[in-house]
């Protein structure tokens, strides 16, 4: 600034720019505008991007899921003979259990040429192929009935029988005639007698409790599959990550926050505990094949073992988040504490950790979130690839008895390789998600309800 | 006597210990608190530690080591050779099992017949029954009884022992507070010791399976071999190449996909977006990192794989076989991370202190001229990191590559075919009816150990990177 001429604007800068309006921008700072509006641009492109993924992630589960929540039956009135089922006049259940659900086809079968004959349905169709539109548990289920209630053979009884499941496709319009050129289950005219059941109300579609509160079933009948003992399987781990993780996360942070000595030795925990949350689930899977199946010889499938294993895997999750709650209390409150003649145990425990509690309580609420939804480590414990189809006998058998998880069943679905199967997959999806949705609304309500700023 | 009986046994014990704890302490005092050392909880609570602590320890102890001990110890009767020993064993333990179920006397119980009435109260078992079975079984019911009982007068006497003594010992002198509080401390240091338990655990889990996989298969033909074939039947090829090729070229396309698009919105999100925006927008990108993975894996297999079919499949261009491809796995992994890359940026670009941004638009930078040359450099590190950290989260991905990458393990360049990592043969591997002690089931340790180092090492840095260039500012 020195070198400047001091008197007047005459002096010796060379001046090329022609002389202009600041107001009027030049070329250059037109392309540096446009350079930071293509910025800003490429910025809000990739978020909308990311926010696009979502909602395609989303509606594609509900597109494809919503229907696994409906379920096609047939009204159909079965009448029960006497001289197929009970030869003998006994109804002795000993030997009414004789009678194998082939004795029930042919009932079935029977019952169904009786209907499409009522309702004046032609069809080229065999009464024997004409049972293939009903589901192949459905002797199963007249049977249950009949062994349940012996008083109703001689009787006609109207049982609302599931549908084959791709009969159940073509109503939600997953199958089509083309696709059943070369089906062998199923034939396009077996598509008619359905269409003239549908005109005729037999065949309705309905919302299907089963599905969210049933058993699985074996390959043959997706039409049958239902989440509600892989979901109890999925409660028992999350009992056992529960009684598990949040003790032995707040008592090792209230340790490493408030007691431990600065020292190697905690340096060396602390490490590990951050390593450990970025160590992969499947990692963890094989830790608790080796440590809980074969080397402490706890039974594989349990969800005793399942709830050990995310139990290890969610533990540093609860630790972070405690420790940080722990840190949020003031220091004040421990000096307070101390200074009126409380132990540090008793500062911690009887002040400390109970403020605290909201932030424990949230962090282990998206913990257990998170485990719920963790599916690798489930499939080295032997989760997957088992029907999950009996509740467990007790409350404590729970624990122990071989059983699924929800993710694991969700799988175990998407590898059956069967559209009807997919279906149950999404909708399983659907199920697992308002879990989660469900758990992260209270950690957020416990968030918003109890913590305390300082 | 059952464990838990036992155990609900050694817990009154307690309470009582607990109640004549806290009585003698304040009759040593003459019924005046104010002589006691500490408040009369105190000495109740000592004495039921006293009491638990010993008693349930010998107690987990003694049920764990107890089937082993008495297994080894009727493994003679049996007289079979090393292979067929852990298949006998299970029978042995079943009938066991069944013979006490059954209320018989072991020593008179004949073997013919036995497997039916053993499935009558719900033993199944694969075949007959036969002498040197039954004969184990009845020994191991004896050994159990026996041990049963053991366990029991060893707890319990521990327990009522150690009650008598910490109450013996209660005076209104007793330090108890600080007896009581050393003994939860240790509590809490055993449960900080979990955490090194489990990494113990893992490693210990991983080492000793590798070390007995590269006994049966030459570890440099594992390193090394590029063809990946195991057959169960023997002969295996077990080249890791083919996989860590998969792997990698997954993570790739999804850190392709997840740092730009992360990046991005974290920029726009810290340094454009209004606070209206940023409140609702940052939420919603956080939803995808809360789905769980089966989710994408499914979305991969389901949807993502057949509209990418749709598009390069043989109706579009034709260089895509099947939906279940590297690029379809790559694709929705990068979704799955974008969030984990946004928010970790976010955070990085956040603590980028305002001062520096300002003197840079103070000059008459733009404000992406700003980002581009002054904040982006300067949370590089951190970003460093953040995108390690994704790349450790992509390696170790399990459920996408599982149902969305394919089976076939192979070494092409064409990101539209099929290929399988690392992790998806470790479920493939272990999952299924395989023998343990196969090098095709055994591999997948030496998998696991080489996954583990990976992505610690991954870990470990990012975190080293993260860490050290975040004192900069502070």
């Amino acid at each position: 600034m020195t070198d400047l001429p001091a008197n007047g604007p005459a002096g010796s800068i060379p001046v090329h720019r022609p002389a202009r309006s600041i107001l009027e921008t030049d070329a250059r700072t037109r392309a540096r505008n446009r350079a930071e509006a293509r910025f800003r641009a490429y910025g809000l492109g990739a978020l909308l991007a990311g926010l696009a993924f979502l909602a395609i992630l989303l509606a594609s589960i509900l597109w494809n899921g919503l229907g696994a929540f409906t379920q096609t039956r047939l009204a159909l009135p079965v009448e029960l003979t006497e001289s197929e089922l009970d030869p003998e006049g006994t109804r002795d259940p000993a030997a009414l259990a004789k009678v194998s659900t082939f004795g029930y086809e042919d009932l079935l079968e029977a019952a169904m040429a009786r209907l499409v004959a009522e309702e004046g349905i032609a069809t080229e169709l065999e009464p024997g192929d004409l049972a293939d539109l009903l589901s192949s548990g459905a002797a199963a289920q007249v049977r249950d009935a009949v062994l349940a209630d012996p008083s109703l053979i001689g009787r006609t009884v109207t049982f609302d029988v599931l549908a084959a499941s791709r009969v159940d496709g073509y109503v939600k319009g997953r199958v089509t005639r083309e696709s059943l050129a070369d089906d062998r289950n199923l034939s396009p005219a077996h598509l008619d007698v359905a269409d003239a059941l549908i005109a005729d109300g037999d065949l309705t579609r309905g919302f299907n409790p089963a599905f969210v509160l049933g058993a699985d079933a074996s390959e043959k009948r997706p039409e049958a599959a239902g989440i509600g003992i892989a979901m109890l399987g999925s409660l028992y781990m999350m009992l056992v990550v529960l009684g598990l993780s949040l003790p032995i996360g707040v008592a090792a942070s209230i340790y490493l926050e408030e007691f431990a000595p600065k020292n190697r030795f905690t340096d060396f925990i602390e490490v590990n505990i951050a390593n450990l949350a970025a160590v992969p689930s499947i990692v963890f899977g094989i830790l608790g094949l080796v440590a809980f199946i074969q080397f402490a010889g706890l039974p594989t499938s349990a969800p005793l073992v399942g709830g050990l294993v995310l139990t290890l895997m969610t533990l540093p999750t609860i630790i972070i988040v405690t420790r940080a709650s722990l840190k949020a209390v003031p220091p004040s409150i421990r000096d307070a504490a101390l200074g009126v003649g409380a132990s540090r145990m008793q500062a911690v425990f009887h002040h400390v950790l109970p403020l605290a509690i909201p932030g424990i309580m949230t962090g282990t609420i998206i913990g257990m979130a998170r485990a719920l939804g963790e599916t690798a480590p489930l499939l080295l414990i032997g989760m997957v690839g088992f029907v999950a189809s009996n509740p467990p006998d007790g409350v404590l058998d729970g624990f122990v008895s071989p059983n699924s998880a929800m993710p694991a069943q969700i799988y175990e679905w998407a590898k059956r390789a069967d559209p009807a199967f997919y279906e149950r997959a999404w909708g399983g999806i659907i199920v697992l998600l308002v879990f989660l949705l469900l758990m992260n609304l209270a950690a957020v309500l416990v968030r918003r309800r109890f913590e305390r700023r300082w | 006597m059952p464990a838990g009986w036992l155990l609900l046994l050694v817990l009154l014990i307690a309470a009582l210990g607990y109640g004549l704890g806290r009585r003698r302490a304040l009759v040593s005092a003459g019924g005046n608190i104010r002589v006691l050392h500490s408040l009369p909880a105190a000495y109740g609570w000592n004495v039921a530690m006293a009491v638990l602590i010993p008693s349930l320890l010998v107690l987990a102890l003694w049920s764990f080591a107890a089937p082993r001990v008495i297994g080894a110890m009727v493994v003679p009767l049996l007289g079979a050779g090393e292979g067929e020993v852990s298949l006998l064993m299970g029978d042995v333990r079943r009938v066991a099992e069944g013979l006490v179920r059954l209320g018989v006397d072991v020593s008179t119980v004949a073997p013919e017949g036995l497997r039916e009435r053993l499935g009558e109260v719900g033993i199944a078992l694969g075949q007959d029954v036969s002498p040197a079975t039954l004969a184990a079984a009845a020994r191991y019911d004896v050994l159990a009884a026996r041990s049963d009982w053991l366990m029991t007068v060893l707890v319990l006497a521990i327990a009522l022992g150690a009650a008598a003594w910490t109450i013996r010992r209660t005076t209104s002198a007793l330090r108890a507070r600080n007896e009581v509080e050393r003994g939860v401390l240790g509590l809490l240091v055993a449960a900080a010791l979990v955490a090194i338990a489990t990494t113990v655990g893992i490693v210990l889990a991983l080492i000793s399976n590798t070390i007995k996989f590269f006994g049966l298969y030459p570890a440099t033909d594992f390193f090394f071999g590029t063809t990946w074939s195991p057959s169960f039947g023997g002969g295996s090829e077990l080249g890791i190449l083919p996989l860590v090729w998969g792997t990698l070229y997954i993570s790739a396309i999804s850190l392709l996909v997840a740092v730009p698009l992360g990046l991005l919105s974290a920029i726009y999100l810290s340094e454009y977006a209004s606070p209206r925006v940023r409140a609702w927008a940052k939420p919603m990108l956080e939803v995808l990192a809360g789905i769980p993975s089966i989710v994408y894996g499914l979305f991969a297999l389901l949807t993502v794989g057949p509209a990418l079919l749709v598009v390069f499949g043989d109706g579009g261009l034709g260089i895509m076989q099947g939906g279940t491809a590297v690029i379809t796995a790559g694709l929705v992994m990068g979704i799955m991370l974008i969030p984990f890359v946004s928010s970790l940026s976010d955070d990085i670009i956040n603590a980028v202190p305002q001062a520096i941004r300002d003197g840079s638009l103070g000059l008459g930078a733009t404000p992406s001229e700003t980002i581009r040359q002054v904040v982006i450099p300067a949370a590089l590190p951190g970003i460093m990191g953040a995108i390690l950290l994704a790349a450790s989260r992509a390696i170790g991905e399990t459920m996408i590559v599982v149902l969305g990458a394919g089976a076939a393990a192979r070494l092409s360049l064409n990101p539209f075919d099929a290929m399988t990592t690392i992790t998806a043969k470790i479920v493939s591997q272990l999952t299924g009816d395989s023998d343990f002690n196969s090098p095709e089931a055994l591999v997948a340790f030496a998998l696991g150990m080489t996954l583990f180092v990976v992505t610690l090492a991954l870990n470990v840095l990012a975190l080293w990177i993260v860490r050290r260039y975040r004192e900069q500012y502070e």
